[in-house]
């Protein structure tokens, strides 16, 4: 008799509980076109918010509902975006690559520093101690946290220790951006290849006792520009990338390479009239 | 042992470093000559950087106002030499950044004196009043954060204070510039104080001095004018009983909640440094243009406590004091909150409380080895956090769990965890790195 009490009411509580559950299931079904899931797939799940949105599904969301178009994604390949548009039939739409630039040529081997940094070998704590130890206050200071934070592996230390960008594999995620304590990095469209590789404020030669290819605030890249492209603040050119910036010219005259060209296979292109750098090893620290 | 502790006022946690106050303490303040060349920064607090108010080849005078408040969050600038400005131009800051700065070149013959400026009258003058007087003298506070002054004892609307905290403990090590002004211008703190009970409201006063300054103690106490509602208290010899956090608890048992500030729980707290340049200046309407600073530490000859002018360079600095053979580090502040420098061409500015040299055989690099969960960090803590947990957080990067679960914001940076750390972990580092990279990403959010 026990034995049947409790079957029947285990029995009972699970006929019950099942009832409740197709009848939650009808009442609370949410209608999700099936085509989010199959786009999702086929986008790059590397979740980086280069496009904008929060990760993969909400853009996937955004592709499917219409309100923008897969070329929006800079880190799915050419293939991967053809085969989006293909599945739902849609334009690829204009792909404008962006790409991080950093702002600073100062490896070891042409910057100084002015004293030796000793503790945690991280870039944002080191900036904490009075600046960290080059000479530079703008400068890149070398300790990688922007490789460390790079999802996409296109951040490389050279052997100078300044960070290069694989631009083929950057996609624009903004998160050396964000880390980087000197604020060097910035996102720019793939064509913004006339650039300005400083951002020392100071003026003159007094900027060259710390860093050998800062700039020197000589004018001469806005002399030679077609007028109006580059304009001087604060001792740099700033560059208007409005204006048409396809052109080597401005870096040609450049002494001391801060305005540079850069070359998806050559990297960055320092102009003819530059200081060759010969040195490879690091300098030697700066006498106090 | 014990019974000493029972009978001074104490926080819980924190550490002992070795004092190293004996060098300096007893040595008088002595006035500092003036640099060839001065260098006044227009950013010297927290806050927005001064308005320059003198143009380039202006003659100045001692004490004539260089730079006006640019708002709340501003205090002004004073000339501290007689002379004539060079130029306004970039110069190298404590923070590594280069900083707008007047470069003041002082008159080789002058008199240098101070002018009398529009005296703010402690009988006549309105709590509204007294604050202008001190963000106008530039004040800040002196102990090292270079807060403003007059933000902090704006008191919030909804709040009443009933205790105004007189902060003399200075429980860095080497540092003796409270310590002397304490004995040499107990006139000027008694003014200083009865200025800031009228601004505050407050009924009473506290000087907090740690139990190392027990003589001083002494004599403020039997120097106390009849009518000033004040006191002095002995607080145990502890890093860090200076906090104010931990000087309110030391002295009245009452818990600033976390986040909160000290008018929360009806306190303001002021630096003994700040109380008494306020009792020195408001009376004669002038501004700050100098501070009293120890030069200390095993790389220094001449040590001592100086009243040297704001705006004099470092490296002159050095020089007259004499640095020794093999000087490896320079440290503004002292060794436990100060901060190391990589250059020596920045100026004194109105936070710095002293500057000491160390060499080799102070500063030997230690090797770091991996956190074993010894708790030495947690017994340390002041605020009850867990650094050790923090320490591995912030190695793995999870800085939103560092801030959300275990109270990152709240850590004040005293460095007693790094200190006791047996495996040499930077763990006071990583965390002002990590406040910093939450600080700016829930900014930008």
């Amino acid at each position: 008799m026990v034995v049947l009490t409790a079957v029947a009411t285990i029995g009972g509580l699970t006929f019950l509980l099942a009832s409740l559950l197709i009848l939650a299931n009808r009442r609370l079904h949410v209608e999700e076109d099936l085509r989010i899931d199959v786009v999702e797939e086929m986008l790059p799940h590397a979740n980086c918010g280069a496009c904008g949105y929060p990760g993969c599904r909400p853009f996937a969301e955004a592709l499917v509902g219409g309100s923008e178009a897969p070329g929006k994604c800079s880190v799915s390949s050419p293939e991967g975006l053809e085969e989006i548009a293909a599945y739902l039939g849609v334009a690829i739409g204009e792909q404008v690559r962006i790409i991080a630039r950093l702002a600073c040529a100062g490896g070891s081997n042409v910057a100084r520093n002015r004293a030796h940094y000793v503790g945690a070998q991280s870039c944002v704590a080191a900036s904490l101690v009075a600046g960290g130890g080059k000479s530079c206050a703008w400068g890149c200071l070398g300790y990688g946290d922007c490789e460390r934070v790079c999802d996409f592996d296109a951040i490389h230390m050279d052997s100078h220790g300044l960070p290069v960008v694989d631009s083929a594999l950057c996609t624009g995620c903004g998160d050396c951006v964000d880390i980087c304590p000197k604020d060097l990095f910035s996102l720019h469209p793939e064509d913004h290849r006339l650039w300005v590789a400083c951002k020392n404020l100071e003026q003159g030669d007094v900027v060259l006792a710390s860093c050998e290819v800062a700039c020197t605030a000589c004018e001469r890249c806005v002399l030679d520009a077609p007028a109006g492209l580059i304009s001087m603040r604060d001792n740099l050119p700033v560059i208007d990338y409005n204006r048409a910036h396809d052109t080597r010219v401005p870096i040609e005259r450049c002494p001391t390479g801060a305005i540079v060209w850069i070359d998806d296979t050559a990297g960055s292109v320092r102009g003819a009239a530059s200081k060759k750098i010969v040195r490879h090893s690091a300098l030697p620290l700066a006498p106090s | 042992m014990l019974r000493a502790r029972r009978q001074e006022r104490c926080f819980a946690h924190g550490i002992h470093p070795p004092e190293a106050k004996d060098d300096t303490r007893d040595l008088p303040i002595k006035q500092f000559p003036f640099a060839p060349v001065m260098i006044v920064p227009l950013l010297q607090h927290i806050g927005k950087p001064a308005l320059p108010v003198v143009r380039e080849g202006q003659e100045v005078a001692r004490g004539q106002v260089l730079a006006e408040p640019d708002g709340f969050m501003s205090v002004a600038m004073h000339a501290p030499a007689s002379g004539v400005i060079q130029r306004i131009a970039l110069a190298p800051g404590i923070s590594g950044k280069m900083t707008p700065a007047i470069f003041l070149q002082p008159f080789a013959g002058s008199s240098q004196e101070v002018g009398e400026g529009v005296p703010c009258e402690l009988a006549s003058a309105t709590p509204a009043e007294i604050l202008l007087a001190i963000q106008q003298a530039g004040i800040v506070g002196l102990g090292g954060a270079a807060f403003p002054t007059h933000v902090k004892l704006k008191v919030p609307a909804d709040s009443r204070i009933d205790t105004l905290v007189i902060n003399g403990v200075e429980c860095e090590p080497y540092l003796t510039t409270d310590h002397r002004v304490m004995i040499e211008q107990q006139a000027d703190i008694f003014i200083g104080i009865r200025y800031l009970l009228k601004v505050t409201g407050a009924e009473r006063a506290i000087i907090g001095v740690e139990a190392n300054k027990r003589d001083v103690g002494a004599a403020l106490q039997s120097a106390l004018p009849a009518d000033l509602p004040a006191s002095v208290e002995i607080v145990a010899v502890k890093y860090p009983q200076g906090a104010e956090k931990m000087l309110i608890r030391a002295l009245l048992d009452r818990e600033v909640p976390s986040g909160g500030l000290p008018s929360d729980v009806s306190v303001v707290t002021v630096n003994v440094a700040t109380t008494a340049e306020i009792g020195r200046l408001l009376p004669h309407g002038r501004g700050i243009q100098e501070r009293v600073i120890t030069i200390g530490g095993p790389g220094i000859r001449k040590k001592g406590n100086y009243r040297i002018p704001i705006g004099t360079p470092l490296r002159f600095a050095l020089e007259y004091a004499g640095m020794a053979e093999r000087v490896s580090r320079v440290f503004l502040g002292g060794p436990m909150m100060g901060q190391a420098l990589s250059s020596l061409d920045i100026p004194i500015t109105k936070g710095t409380s002293g500057f000491i040299a160390f060499t080799d055989a102070q500063t030997a690099p230690q090797p770091e080895y991996p956190c074993i969960h010894c708790a030495y960090c947690v017994d340390a803590c002041p605020l009850f956090l867990n650094p050790s947990q923090l320490g591995l957080l912030s190695k793995a990067g999870e800085y939103e769990r560092m801030a959300d679960e275990y109270h990152l914001m709240d850590c004040f940076e005293c460095g007693a965890c790094s200190y006791v750390c047996p495996a040499h972990i930077p763990l006071v580092q990583r965390f002002r790195a990590a406040k910093g990279l939450v600080r700016k990403r829930r900014g930008s959010a």
